[in-house]
Formats: C-alpha cells, sequence, structure tokens
C-alpha cells in the first residue's frame, strides 16, 4: 500500500469514531399540527427524538395506526453496533499500520459487507414499524397502507411527510466507506491505474517484504506484490 | 350638556372640539416643519394588518377591571390572545375552581371568588420594562399579584392589611424592587369599631412597599401610614427623583359622605412624594413599629402546580413622623388621578381631573425647595410645599378632566382627557400644545408602550374609552368597552384602529414582542411534577378510598383516560379526581367533567395535575369526557364511574384503560380478585 492510501484509510478509520459524538440518521416528520418539526435520531447505541419528548410524542402519534412503540431497548443491535464501530476504527488503523495490501484486501471486503448489513438491518427495521401493525387495535386503519419511511429520501405517510437523511455520524460512515472502497478498487486495479495513491511506494513494498520476510527463509527472492 | 368651568360655559362635543382644533393650529408652529411620517400613504388599514401567521409588534397588557383578569392583546392589530385569570374564578380553566387553585384566591376574609383589577405594571430593570412579570392589583379585596410571563399564570397574590381599596397600585421602582400598594379609603388603622363621623379624628392611609424581584418571596417590607386622604395613582422617580415615588391624593377635605360635592372643593390636592430610599434606612434604624394583624399570601408551586397559603400575622408599619424626611406634600390642582414621570425623571405630571390647567412639577425644584425648607406649612406634621416653589410650569388650555399622562421619548407627553374625549399632545418645557385627536368615547387611561419607563417606544398610543355608544352594533343595555390606537411617529396622531375589549380596561402595558416571545414555556415537565396524587405514567393510574373520600389517580393522554372505567364509589362518599395530563408536547392540553359536577371543568397543561372534587347525587352510571378537543379520537375520549348505594360493598376498582387490554375483562377480573379477597 502506499503511504497515501494508508494514510486514507486511518484518516477513514478516526472518522467512524464520530460515531459515537453525532446521530447516524436523522428522520423527521412534517405535518400542519407540527409546524416546528418532530423528529428521530438515530445514534450508533440508541434512537432519540430531535428534541427531548419527539420520541414520546412520535409514539403517541405512532399508536393510532397501531405502529409498535419505538423502544431502543427493543432493538438488539443497539448494544452490539459500538463494538462493531469500535473494531471497525481499531483494526482499520491496525491496518493502515500494516500497509499490507493482502491484508486489507481481506478487511476492507468485510468492512463494506459490514456496512451494507447494517443499511440492510436498518430498512429490515423500518420494514417492520411500517408493516407489522396491530390492525386489532388501530383506530386508523387503511387497507393496504403500510407506514414504512424510506431508507433515504422524503415520502407522504397520511397526514405526514417523512425525511430520512443521513446525519453527521452517517455521513462520516459514508465517507468512510467511500475511502475503503476507494482504495480496495485501487489496490485491485494495482499498477493499471494511473494514480500514485493505487502503487505501493518503497514503504508499502518494505512492508510487504516484511510481513512475507517473516514466514520466508532469508535469501529467498521475492517477487513483488505487483508481480502478483 | 354643558360644564361650567373657569366662569365660562363649554359646550362639550363640537364647540370645544372645534375651539380645540383652532388651539392645536394656533400652537404648533414648531412642530408644523418636520416631515409627516406618521403613515405610509395614511393608509391605516394598512399599519394594521399583521398577515395571517405573521405576529404583532408588541405584547399588551390591559387590565379587565371589573372581570378581575388581564387581556393579552398584540399590537397593532388589537387581536386578543389570551385571558389571564388572576382575581376572578375562570370557569373555562378551572383557575380558583380546582383543589390546586382555590388556595390562590384566599384571603383573610376567606375564599374570594372575584376582584377589580385596575392597573398593570411590568418589571423593570434599570428602568425599563424587562418582560419578567406582570404585576396587578385587586381593588376590593386589597392584595398585588404577579404573573409570570413565561407560562401567563397567575404565580403569587399578596393581601394587603390595612388597606381598603387597593387603587395605586402595582406601581413598581425601577429595579422592581418594590410594588406599591395604596388605599383609596382610609379607614381607622388599626380598623376597630368606632363612628364614620369621626373620619377626621381615626381614619387614616396607609402605602406599602411591597418586595418584588423574588418570585414566590413578596413581602410587606413596610407600609407608612399616611393622613387620611384618598390616594389614588402613583409612578416611581428616577434619575433625579431616583428614590422618590409619587402619589396623587384627593378628598384632601377628608370627607366621609357624598365625596363627589365634600372632596371636590379644595382648589388644590396634592401629590404625595415619598422618598422609599429614606424610609429603608429608617426602617433598618429600627423607626418602624410591628403591628398584628392577618393576611395571606399565595404561591403557586412550580412543582406540585398547586397553591401554597401563608398566613402573616404582622406588619411593620412606619409613621412620617419618625421618619423627618420620608413625605412631603405637592399641592397639584385639582383632585388629581395621574401622576406620571416622564422619561428623564424630572417631570411629574398631575392629572387634575377637575383642573382646567395639567400641572406640572420639577423634581430639581422639589428637591432644592426641601432643601432650603421652603415650606407653606404642615398637615399632620408632613410638610407642604409651596407650588409656586416645585412647580416647573401649566398646559393651559389642554381639555376637560385630565386624568393621565404618557411619554414618547421624543420630548413629548400625551394626555388623556375624560369629559372633552380626547389625547392632547404637548411638549415638555414649553408646555405648548402641539396636537389632539378625539376619542370614542370618554378616555380614562391611555398607554404608549414603555411610556412609564426611561425607554418609551414611541410608536403608538393606546386609548382605554369608557362608553362606545354608536361605535359598534349594539348588545342590549350592556356595550363592550373599547381601545383606540394611535400612530404618534409624526407630527399629527392618526387613529389606526378601533377595537373591542373584554372587561373594563383601565390601564395597560406593552412590551415589544421579542422580550417576551422565545421565553415561553411550551410544557410542564412531567419529570419535575411533584404534585402528591401524580400519574406519571398509565402505570402509576390507581384508586384508593379514605373514608369517604376516594382519590382516583388518573391520566390522560391521546386519546383516553386511563383508568376509564370505575367502580366501587358509592352514595355519599366525595371522588377527587386527580387528572394528570402526561402528554409533553406544546398545545395539548386535555380537560374533564364528570356529569353533575358542581364546579368547573378542568383543563389541564401538558406535565400538570388538575383535581376535580365531585360529590356523586344519584345512584347510576356517570360518564366523563374530555372537554378539550384533543385529537382526531377526541370524542372517543370517555369514561364512566358507577355509584353504588351506600354499603353495597362494591369493590373498588379501576381498569387500566390501556389500549390492547380488554376493558371489561379487567374490571371483571379485578372484581372477581377483590370478590375473593373478602
Amino acid at each position: 500500500m502506499s503511504r497515501l492510501a494508508r494514510l486514507l484509510v486511518a484518516i477513514a478509520s478516526i472518522a467512524v469514531l464520530g460515531v459515537f459524538a453525532f446521530p447516524l440518521w436523522r428522520v423527521t416528520l412534517e405535518a400542519p399540527q407540527y409546524p416546528e418539526g418532530i423528529g428521530m435520531l438515530i445514534h450508533v447505541n440508541t434512537v432519540g427524538g430531535v428534541n427531548e419528548h419527539d420520541l414520546q410524542n412520535i409514539n403517541g402519534l405512532n399508536h393510532y395506526i397501531g405502529m409498535k412503540k419505538i423502544e431502543p431497548d427493543a432493538i438488539p443491535e443497539l448494544r452490539f453496533m459500538p463494538w462493531i464501530a469500535g473494531a471497525i476504527v481499531v483494526t482499520g488503523l491496525a491496518v493502515a499500520a500494516a500497509g499490507r495490501r493482502r491484508l486489507y484486501l481481506v478487511w476492507a471486503p468485510l468492512v463494506l459487507a459490514t456496512f451494507a448489513a447494517g443499511m440492510y438491518d436498518f430498512w429490515r427495521w423500518e420494514y417492520d414499524y411500517g408493516h407489522d401493525l396491530d390492525l386489532e387495535h388501530a383506530a386508523i386503519k387503511i387497507p393496504g397502507m403500510a407506514y414504512q419511511p424510506p431508507l433515504f429520501g422524503s415520502k407522504q405517510l397520511l397526514n405526514f411527510t417523512a425525511h430520512s437523511y443521513p446525519d453527521v455520524g452517517g455521513w462520516l460512515l459514508i465517507g468512510a466507506g467511500t475511502t475503503y472502497g476507494l482504495v480496495l478498487v485501487c489496490l485491485l486495479l494495482g499498477r493499471r491505474a494511473p494514480l500514485a495513491l493505487c502503487r505501493p511506494d518503497d514503504a508499502g513494498i518494505a512492508a510487504d517484504a516484511l510481513a512475507r520476510g517473516a514466514r520466508r527463509p532469508l535469501g529467498t527472492p521475492h517477487t513483488g506484490v505487483n508481480a502478483a | 350638556m354643558s360644564v361650567r368651568l373657569n366662569g365660562r360655559t363649554i359646550g362639550y362635543g363640537a364647540v370645544a372640539m372645534a375651539s380645540a382644533v383652532v388651539l392645536a393650529y394656533a400652537c404648533a408652529p414648531s412642530a408644523a416643519k418636520k416631515p409627516n411620517t406618521a403613515l405610509v400613504g395614511g393608509d391605516a388599514a394598512q399599519a394594521v394588518y399583521v398577515a395571517p401567521g405573521k405576529y404583532d409588534e408588541f405584547y399588551a397588557f390591559l387590565s379587565g377591571g371589573f372581570n378581575g383578569q388581564v387581556g393579552v392583546y398584540g399590537l397593532p392589530s388589537g387581536r386578543l390572545l389570551r385571558l389571564i385569570p388572576v382575581f376572578s374564578q375562570h370557569a373555562e380553566n378551572g383557575w380558583g375552581y380546582t383543589e390546586e387553585t382555590k388556595g390562590m384566591l384566599e384571603t383573610s376574609y376567606g375564599f374570594v371568588p372575584w376582584d377589580d383589577l385596575h392597573h398593570t405594571a411590568l418589571s423593570q430593570t434599570d428602568g425599563v420594562d424587562d418582560g419578567r412579570w406582570l404585576f396587578v392589583n385587586a381593588n376590593n379585596t386589597p392584595r398585588v399579584a404577579r404573573v409570570d410571563l413565561t407560562t401567563f399564570n397567575t404565580s403569587e397574590i399578596i393581601e394587603i392589611p390595612n388597606a381598603a381599596g387597593n387603587h395605586a397600585s402595582p406601581f413598581i421602582t425601577p429595579g422592581t424592587e418594590y410594588a406599591v400598594a395604596s388605599t383609596r379609603f382610609s379607614v381607622p388603622i388599626p380598623n376597630r369599631d368606632m363612628s364614620i363621623a369621626d373620619y377626621k379624628k381615626g381614619f387614616k392611609g396607609s402605602i406599602s412597599f411591597i418586595t418584588a424581584n423574588e418570585p414566590g418571596k413578596m413581602r410587606i417590607a413596610f407600609q407608612l401610614i399616611v393622613p387620611g386622604f384618598n390616594y389614588d395613582l402613583a409612578r416611581a422617580g428616577k434619575g433625579p427623583s431616583d428614590g422618590w415615588m409619587f402619589f396623587t391624593s384627593y378628598n384632601s377635605e377628608q370627607a366621609n359622605t357624598l365625596l363627589e360635592v365634600n372632596a371636590s372643593k379644595n382648589d388644590k390636592d396634592f401629590i404625595a412624594a415619598i422618598n422609599w430610599k429614606k424610609a429603608e434606612q429608617c426602617v433598618a434604624a429600627g423607626k418602624g413599629r410591628t403591628m398584628p394583624t392577618e393576611y395571606l399570601h399565595n404561591v403557586m408551586d412550580d412543582f406540585t402546580h398547586s397553591a401554597r397559603v401563608e398566613k402573616i400575622t404582622s406588619v411593620l408599619t412606619l409613621e412620617p413622623s419618625a421618619c423627618p424626611g420620608v413625605m412631603y406634600y405637592l399641592p397639584t390642582p385639582k383632585s388629581p388621578h395621574g401622576a406620571d414621570v416622564d422619561p428623564t425623571g424630572e417631570f411629574i405630571v398631575g392629572g387634575g381631573k377637575l383642573a382646567t390647567v395639567i400641572p406640572v412639577h420639577s423634581a430639581k425644584k422639589m428637591l432644592a425647595a426641601i432643601e432650603k425648607k421652603d415650606f407653606a406649612g404642615d398637615l399632620e406634621g408632613i410638610p407642604v410645599l409651596k407650588y409656586e416653589s416645585v412647580v416647573a410650569g401649566e398646559v393651559k388650555n389642554a381639555g376637560l378632566g385630565p386624568l393621565h399622562t404618557e411619554f414618547d421619548g421624543k420630548g413629548y407627553a400625551y394626555t388623556s382627557f375624560f369629559l372633552s374625549s380626547e389625547v392632547v399632545k404637548w411638549k415638555l418645557g414649553t408646555w405648548e400644545v402641539v396636537d389632539r385627536v378625539p376619542t370614542y368615547y370618554s378616555v380614562g387611561h391611555l398607554m404608549i408602550p414603555g411610556g412609564a419607563t426611561r425607554k418609551p417606544a414611541g410608536k403608538y398610543v393606546l386609548a382605554m374609552n369608557k362608553i362606545t355608544k354608536d361605535r359598534y352594533l349594539p348588545t342590549g343595555p350592556e356595550l363592550t368597552q373599547s381601545a383606540q390606537l394611535y400612530n404618534i411617529e409624526g407630527d399629527k396622531m392618526k387613529l389606526l384602529l378601533d377595537f373591542p375589549t373584554i372587561g373594563e380596561p383601565h390601564y395597560a402595558n406593552a412590551i415589544a414582542a421579542d422580550v417576551i416571545r422565545d421565553k415561553q414555556k411550551k410544557f410542564y415537565s412531567l419529570k419535575e411534577n411533584r404534585h402528591p396524587q401524580l400519574a406519571r405514567s398509565e402505570r402509576e393510574t390507581g384508586i384508593s378510598r379514605t373514608g369517604k373520600a376516594v382519590h382516583v389517580r388518573m391520566a390522560s393522554l391521546r386519546s383516553h383516560f386511563s383508568p376509564d372505567n370505575i367502580e366501587g364509589v358509592e352514595l355519599g362518599d366525595t371522588v377527587y379526581f386527580h387528572v394528570t395530563n402526561i402528554e409533553q408536547d406544546w398545545d395539548i392540553p386535555h380537560g374533564f367533567s364528570v356529569i353533575g359536577a358542581n364546579m368547573s371543568e378542568l383543563l389541564i397543561m401538558p406535565g400538570e395535575t388538575r383535581t376535580l372534587r365531585w360529590v356523586p347525587k344519584r345512584i347510576g352510571v356517570h360518564p366523563f369526557y374530555c372537554t378539550d378537543f384533543c385529537s382526531a379520537l377526541h370524542q372517543e375520549m370517555q369514561g364512566y364511574v358507577r355509584v353504588s348505594p351506600a354499603g353495597s360493598g362494591v369493590a373498588l376498582v379501576a381498569n387500566s384503560g390501556r389500549v390492547g387490554q380488554n376493558v371489561n375483562e379487567t374490571v371483571a377480573a379485578v372484581t372477581a380478585k377483590a370478590a375473593a379477597k373478602k
């Protein structure tokens, strides 16, 4: 890996730390009765209101359509997501420090798959809340109507318009994921890519050599990563 | 109609107005040079039109007079925003009816459900309105109240002992150190059985200084016992008159009957100048005397949402004779009403309602005369200054019946004239009348936002009228009172708007909207609620019995009550519905009432607990419901109380009312369980 690639991976991994400070996603609801807005923030470890009591008020409104209460305690992912994020930060920094191409080629797809799984999981929860309605006790029943907010974008749900977009933490993850992905593509393209970023510099070659050297008898000629 | 005044008869109406107009033109040469910026295109409708969704420029607080409330209006639109109940029970929201608020209307005379609310005063910092609180007075059963301007609720009421007709009240010192309260009626102090004819021997006035700067802690710091006149209005000094307070007084004749004639004999009555800083020194030096008495101090607790009633059994009085220099009399023609201090604090304007001139006293001349002991004599030991030594000037031929003067901060004064129904603008220093406009009709007080402070916002003057006759669609014998808004930015006052008011506004204050707007509380924190019968959630609801008292701990939220089926109440019980609105959202009150309740509804703000006391009169099943249109399913927000014959032994049960439970099964199950226990 080039110095630049390692630096980018390190920066991206540090950026992932931002999820502990900023919400990942912001779902806001707009209706004539709420000119001041009402909304939810999805954090790495909990779900809260944009304002102190918003979640309680959204749950209050949702009970009319038979939607389950959104209770952070009922979402197990919120308990282990911080650990996953922490692991990405630590391993990302370690991979950057090691500077080994092969290691990165294993690590990055795993992380990107984790991100994708996270998004899919988020979508599943939205689907679940929007579809799994207690129609027996719902005051408002509209045949065929589901109340799933969008993953990304805006959607009309009865008298509310729901807007769902990443918040600061989410954008940091998207930035990190994009960086990881670009570096991954680069390393896969190798010398064919016109960018210095994608080619190993001396330090990268040395790192790979060092790693290989530990496994090979001394004096074995190495062909270099790029010959592979 | 005509009045005989100053040796000539003036028909008021057309003749007076015609002469007034001539006067105004004759007297306004300097003012006429300035460009007229009164109105864009002279379009009054444009000037007061506040487009839908837009805010007014000012909050205006108009006293409600005999309705015991305060009306909150937006200016310039004149739209009524809110009624704040203070001294009167208010069935609309349960003020003075609910268990929590009844205590606020307790007095040493017992529960008083009404009063006559005359004057408003905004709290001040450094002589400028700061929008923290509004103080108001009760005239009939003497009290002063504080209204919290983050909730627009009455938060504190203190009764005034040794007072009768608390009229000159609650005027504020520049740092809200004190709100004052003085007697309109002089009475025997301490009050006792004596002949009314012996007025001059034993009747006294009292002027109370109430500490005002700490919410919940109003105290009568001291009370001056003064000669037995009628005390009327007051204003605190500032600048050169800082540390002084000026009170008008009339009935210096000390008449005790037919005052309309007997109290109108003297050519001059008095403005009492009181040096309150001197009074503080005398009190600190132990010159006061503690007098046993009894009065109440009622505070709304922010956390229990309930009134705390405290009985106080003494008051510190101060005789002016024990504190030389604390009080002087300024002779002022004639039966003065307003005592108004201009923004610089130099001029004290007397509104002599029977006078032919507007006398203006000079604070500096007053201080010099006091220094030189330039006295005309004394009244019960209180020095009387010479009129010529203190008067700065007189506004001549201004009108008939001057009452009250406010200031625009640009060197002009605006005086209301009750008899000639007009507002007259005149110049401080030259004392010349520069403009006059008619009012419709019989204006009492007038108001410029901040017009009594160091920094008036000289954009509008609001005239409050007593008679409206042909101004609006008639409504039988009783007609509305009204207010008129004039633009005063230009040389000429311009009538913009004429709007009906609630009650009979005597007095008003207004303040720039942004000072108050962003400090509004949106709901009460449920977390901070410490009501003894609080249900913080549906899980905390329940029912209990103590002898014949049944306490229902109830929660309300959109769109149900929890519990909503109650059984086990027997005839002869008293049921207390303690309802907590467990919402934490703005503008989502819930109401509550039950059939045959001998009181008002409850109107419960989010996070608040209110209690309705109900004595069932009949056996049967009784409905209750939400009285505030809270949500789409408001009409479904209801429940039942079963009332059984005394001694029938029906188990006391209340279901949870929670969504997802079959309420009938719940009641049946609990009933069975209770029966099994027996």
